[in-house]
């Protein structure tokens, strides 16, 4: 699909932490049952990933799924691999009631790596990002200043954020004030 | 004169001397200095006029509660006024300036005010500018603003830089005095997670002034001893230069972090708001010392004992050579007996005690200082600064028995501790007769969601005056806390503490106690808002008895200060002028911020480019560099039209882009409509509900209009809905109503209809949308796809998956502008190659790009509604003759029996109608259309009014919609609307659609 393209084409900001980014990702958001055998089975088999519980994320290779809600998951691949995938679910959750939808356009996905990205989270999340509280392995949704995001530690010096496309820009400019150097707290040493 | 002394100032380093200018002259102070303590040094006592009178007044305290030396700092992008110069950190290059005056400091008219006093007493403005009434906002108001307030607004934009940051502890400690410390270190031990935080930029509060020992170690030893062992403990955090600003419910808690103020620089931000959750919190606010009032009390030189003692042992800076000493506690001899130590002469104790004090007052004889017993200041004498005091009787009314020359009075009321923070989501106080203080009442703190208290008190915050009680509350307060949280707390015994014994203070609430009206009127209780002792006391013969209407009718407490000093000693006067004990009295309510905080750190990082987020489609960028004039539609801003030149005006755009699409093509960005999946084996029934019309007899391939009304019946949302397959339906809502609409279908499924099998996900953004309209729309298509875009192929409201090259395309034969129209759905990430191809396709066809004014009209010229224009939230589908889509058949839907309602079935409802002007002008938008007569206000009566209206090119005349009264019945007949110059515009009722009624053109 060479004429997709991310929202802001890889942007980058180094400050006391880096601000990336990143390309686009294959994303489908699903929902059903998620305590059925089959919406487990389903899962598992078509990314490999098992389910995950409450606040969850879990990572294979390349894909990934997180819990978004009671009903709700959200399935990550690789974007080329994304209807392919949508279509090996749909085909193992026939006859349930379920509902399986791309996403991978409506999202931009930044990374920040460095040791205080716990810290630029912090200045824009009313989330508790203490070590002891949210560690690699968990997801939030939750607010980032004025829009909706969530996001995710895949090692301690980095954390993966999305949120909807439309509001990149911003998303990106707000990651960026808050890394600018000489803005270290020191609140998570 | 005030001075630098030759030694002393454990905060200072003299090997750092740095620059800064007051009213423009050149000073110099040290690093670790305050601006007043570098004020002091280089003798500048005299900093600004009070507000109402203009006396001069001079620093009073050295701490968060100082009254009077507030400035204006910095200038253009960095001005502040009303900057406290007691808790201002110096810096080099710091540039402050006086208020409140004119034309100088020295010299200020305003000053005239103070000879008038006796005619401007407490309620002098209500009482003079109440009449004539007109004259007050013309006359009176005006001025007053103008001589009213202490610094000036800024001008310029501030350019520093602000943030916040969210965080979450166990136990939060406010005040890093030797309370807070052994508190943090208490819970700190018991294993939760703990914040300590202090206002100033050091640790250790008063108790480093003052005299006593803990553990056998002088008190400055044993704090380094703590702060380095709580700096070694992983679960405790440390922040200085933070002040509690704030106790919300449910732990909620603001700290205020000065960051840079003491070193500003360009990139780090000034001030971090610390949005903060604990689950106790613990003030250890310690108490602040009190004034006495007698006259002259105000006259620059006269201090709080506290802070002339502070002065020497922090800065080395004396505030003169002579101080007298005038107490009604033990605690103030520990400033004479400094003075002494420091070389500087005290002539005098005036104890107003009868029986004089204890340990101390035996020392500061020892030393041979002269104290005398039962003995109060019957006047300060002295104009911009004290030259000495007339001594009286206590007991008497002020009868000078004899004069003594000094330049300072050091005075000392008492001590009240700080409870603002304990009382700011609830915490009761307790009247404490022997200390004649208000102190937090253990039995009452604020309550968190399940009724437990959350924050308790440590120190002398708490009441405790002794240091040794002052630890030993500390400890249990912090072991208290840290248990609550779930934390071990240690069982070992708290240290040991040691200070000289204070004999019992006396409430001294007037000085001399039977002083006359003149000295009374002179005898300041509020000094940043000039308000005396006499002026309370009028007060209560003028029956404001109630201590919070006796503050706003003297202002007493209501400066920028919020009577810090002053509210304690207020309201002992208003008690004793109404014959009534002080607790009945009680206090003002305390309202965060503790002191001011600035406006910037509460907005944080929510300014300049990202003040509030703008969505942006696909196409943005393409629109930007194309001449968009923009239209923010929500958070989104959408092109109103494309200019094609710089210098085109709007209308000329507009009109090109309607011509050219109704005669060749055009192209919308309809990116931003609201795209919600619905799917389910109950989603025709919920859609059913939803809409008024019928969508489960939807043929799936198919797209219907359909309308959204509230349970009251009113319209609120419409768009096309398609049905992908038997259980999934893709519903368009309009561009505001994407994430309204999706709250409003969880809403009824989550809530009400729980068990129905329906999923829905918003998917707006997942689709960049385009518009291809105008009779050589499926030319261009065709140029893009090998698949089937004939009318057979997909028909009029219909939709098809077409692939362009390698883009999914789901093409919607829907039409809102009356041509043939296909809008198309491609991947977002795709979105602006597509708009590349549609452009170059198009080329041939003269292809035009259009912007939501184009759309407005042309939707208009086909009488189509807008929601938002034909629909204000009071209107049914009903009155715009919508009827056709609501279903008669459906045993309900949402709005279904209120739309049955008397009101709603009403026919003197206004309707939708056409209305075309007479002589072909154009109608103002809302413009109402009158009739007879005129309603019980005198207003004329209406009938109708205009919802939407604009210059049709396709029709070279106005066109508007309106809803008139019985208007489809009145077809034909011409309405009156005035205009706002009184001109009036005749508009013949008319069929609402004006362009290809039959509807041949969109059906080809």
């Amino acid at each position: 699909m060479s004429s997709a393209v991310s929202a802001l084409g890889g942007a980058r900001y180094e400050g006391y932490v880096r601000v990336e980014e990143q390309g686009l990702r294959g994303m489908i958001t699903l929902r059903g049952d998620l305590n059925s055998a089959k919406m487990k089975k389903a899962v598992l088999d078509v990314t490999g990933v098992k389910l995950p519980k409450q606040r969850e994320i879990l990572h294979e290779g390349d894909k990934a799924v997180a819990w978004m809600s009671p009903d709700e998951l959200l399935v990550m691949v690789p974007y080329d691999a994304v209807s392919e995938t949508l279509a090996s679910l749909e085909k193992a959750l026939k006859g349930n009631h379920f509902l399986a939808v791309i996403v991978s356009d409506a999202r931009a996905v930044f990374c920040l790596s460095g040791d205080d990205v716990r810290e630029i989270v912090a200045k824009l999340c009313p989330v508790d990002m203490a070590p002891t509280t949210f560690a690699p392995g968990q997801i939030r949704r939750t607010r980032m200043a004025q829009i909706a995001a969530a996001f995710w530690m895949t090692s301690e010096k980095q954390i993966e954020i999305v949120c909807f496309r439309s509001v990149a820009q911003y998303a990106f400019d707000l990651l960026k004030d808050a890394a600018e150097p000489r803005g270290e707290v020191g609140a998570f040493l | 004169m005030s001075t630098r002394l030759a030694t002393g100032g454990r905060l200072v380093n003299k090997a750092r001397a740095m620059e800064f200018t007051f009213n423009g002259k050149r000073l110099r102070g040290f690093e670790g200095d305050t601006l007043a303590s570098a004020l002091l040094a280089n003798d500048q006592m005299l900093v600004g006029r009070s507000f109402k009178y203009h006396r001069p007044r001079g620093i009073v305290a050295s701490g968060a509660e100082e009254p009077n030396a507030l400035v204006n700092m910095g200038r253009e992008e960095t001005f502040e006024p009303n900057q406290r110069a007691t808790t201002t950190e110096l810096f080099d290059g710091l540039r402050a300036t006086s208020q409140n005056h004119f034309p100088s400091l020295e010299f200020d008219v305003g000053a005239i005010n103070s000879k008038l006093a006796r005619f401007l007493p407490a309620g002098f403005y209500y009482k003079m500018f109440i009449h004539p009434r007109p004259l007050w906002k013309h006359v009176y108001e005006p001025f007053i603003r103008k001589s009213a307030g202490l610094g000036k607004a800024p001008r310029d934009r501030d350019q520093d830089k602000y943030e916040h940051l969210y965080a979450f502890y166990d136990v939060v400690v406010i005040g890093g005095g030797i309370a807070g410390l052994l508190a943090a270190k208490a819970a700190g031990e018991a294993g939760v997670k703990v914040l300590l935080m202090e206002q100033t930029a050091h640790w250790g509060g008063r108790a480093l002034v003052d005299t006593g020992t803990v553990n056998q170690m002088p008190v400055d030893k044993f704090v380094d001893e703590t702060v380095s062992t709580l700096a070694d403990m992983p679960n405790v955090t440390m922040r200085l230069r933070m002040m509690g600003a704030g106790v919300y419910d449910h732990g909620y808690l603001l700290g205020y972090e000065r960051v840079s103020d003491h070193s500003p620089s360009k990139n780090t931000p000034r001030h971090r708001l610390w949005r903060i959750r604990a689950k106790q919190i613990v003030t250890a606010t310690g108490a602040i010392e009190r004034p006495l009032s007698f006259a002259g009390n105000d006259i620059p030189g006269v201090m709080l004992a506290s802070a002339v003692r502070d002065y020497v042992a922090n800065y080395g800076v004396s505030i003169g050579d002579r101080t007298v000493v005038v107490t009604n506690n033990d605690d103030a001899y520990q400033t004479a007996i400094a003075m002494k130590n420091a070389g500087l002469d005290v002539p005098l104790i005036v104890d107003a005690r009868a029986n004089g004090g204890g340990a101390l007052a035996q020392e500061a004889r020892d030393m041979g200082i002269r104290v005398e017993n039962g003995k109060g200041i019957s006047k300060v004498k002295g104009g911009k600064r004290v030259t000495g005091v007339a001594i009286c009787s206590q007991a008497g009314e002020g009868m000078p028995l004899e004069e003594v020359a000094c330049d300072v009075v050091a005075m000392s009321g008492g001590w009240s501790p700080v409870v603002h923070l304990w009382s700011h989501c609830g915490g009761k106080l307790i009247w404490d007769e022997a200390q004649a203080m208000f102190r937090p009442d253990p039995e009452k703190a604020p309550t968190g969601a399940q009724g437990e208290g959350f924050v308790s008190v440590a120190g002398s915050a708490n009441g405790a005056m002794d240091l040794a009680d002052i630890v030993s509350d500390a400890v249990s307060a912090g072991r208290a806390a840290a248990k609550e949280t779930g934390g071990k707390p240690k069982t070992t015994k708290a240290p040991e503490a040691s200070s000289p014994k204070m004999a019992a203070m006396e409430p001294i609430w007037l000085m001399p106690q039977g002083a006359n009206i003149k000295l009374r009127s002179k005898s300041w209780l509020d000094y940043q808002n000039d308000v005396k002792v006499s002026d309370v006391q009028l007060a209560a013969r003028e029956g404001f008895e109630s201590v919070e209407h006796a503050k706003r009718y003297t202002t007493l407490g209501m400066a920028t200060d919020q009577g810090k000093l002053s509210n304690i000693n207020g309201l002992a006067i208003l008690s004793d002028a109404l014959n009534q004990p002080i607790p009945q009295t009680g206090t003002t309510t305390f309202r965060p911020p503790y002191t001011p905080i600035s406006m910037a750190a509460i907005a944080g990082e929510a300014r300049g480019p990202i003040f509030q987020p703008l969505r942006r489609t696909p196409m943005h960028d393409w629109h930007e560099e194309n001449g968009a004039y923009w239209e923010p539609v929500g958070q989104w801003r959408r092109p109103y039209c494309f200019r094609k030149t710089p210098g085109e005006d709007i209308e000329t755009a507009v009109k090109r882009e309607i011509n050219q699409t109704r005669s060749s093509l055009g192209l919308l960005d309809a990116s931003t409509l609201g795209k919600l999946i619905v799917k389910g084996p109950d989603a025709g029934k919920f859609l059913d509900m939803l809409y008024t019309n019928m969508m489960s007899t939807l043929k799936p391939g198919r797209c219907r209009y359909g309308l959204m009304c509230n349970e009251n019946g009113f319209l609120t949302d419409d768009g096309v809905v398609a049905r992908i397959d038997e259980d999934t339906f893709l519903c368009h809502t309009t561009t505001g109503g994407a994430d309204s609409i999706h709250a409003h279908m969880e809403d009824w499924l989550q809530c009400e209809w729980w068990d129905w099998k329906v999923y829905v996900a918003n998917v707006t953004e997942q689709y960049a949308q385009v518009a291809v309209v105008g009779p050589n729309a499926r030319k261009t298509l065709e140029k893009l796809t090998k698949d089937d875009l004939s009318a057979e192929a997909i028909p009029f409201m219909a939709w098809q998956d077409i692939q362009f090259g390698d883009i999914n395309a789901r093409v919607y034969r829907i039409s809102f502008s009356g041509e043939l129209s296909y809008e198309i759905a491609v991947p977002a990430s795709q979105g602006r190659a597509f708009w590349d191809q549609l452009l170059e396709a198009g080329a041939e066809f003269g292809v035009m790009p259009y912007g939501t004014e184009a759309l407005h009209v042309m939707r208009a010229e086909k009488g189509f509604i807008m929601i938002g224009d034909e629909t204000d939230g009071t209107v049914i589908p009903q009155d715009l003759g919508l009827d056709w889509a609501i279903s008669k058949k459906k045993e309900d839907y949402l709005g279904k029996r209120a739309q049955t309602r008397s009101h709603m079935s009403d026919s003197n409802r206004w309707k939708l109608v056409g209305l075309e002007t007479v002589d072909g002008s154009v109608l103002p938008d809302g413009a109402y259309c009158t009739a007879e007569g005129t309603n019980e206000n005198g207003q004329r009566n209406v009938q109708g009014r205009v919802t939407s209206t604009y210059y049709s090119p396709t029709l070279d005349r106005g066109i508007a919609m309106g809803l008139i009264k019985h208007g489809p019945d009145r077809m034909g007949e011409v309405l009156e609307f005035p205009k706002t110059d009184g001109t009036v515009i005749k508009a013949k009722i008319v069929n609402p659609v004006f362009y290809d009624s039959e509807g041949e053109k969109q059906n080809v």
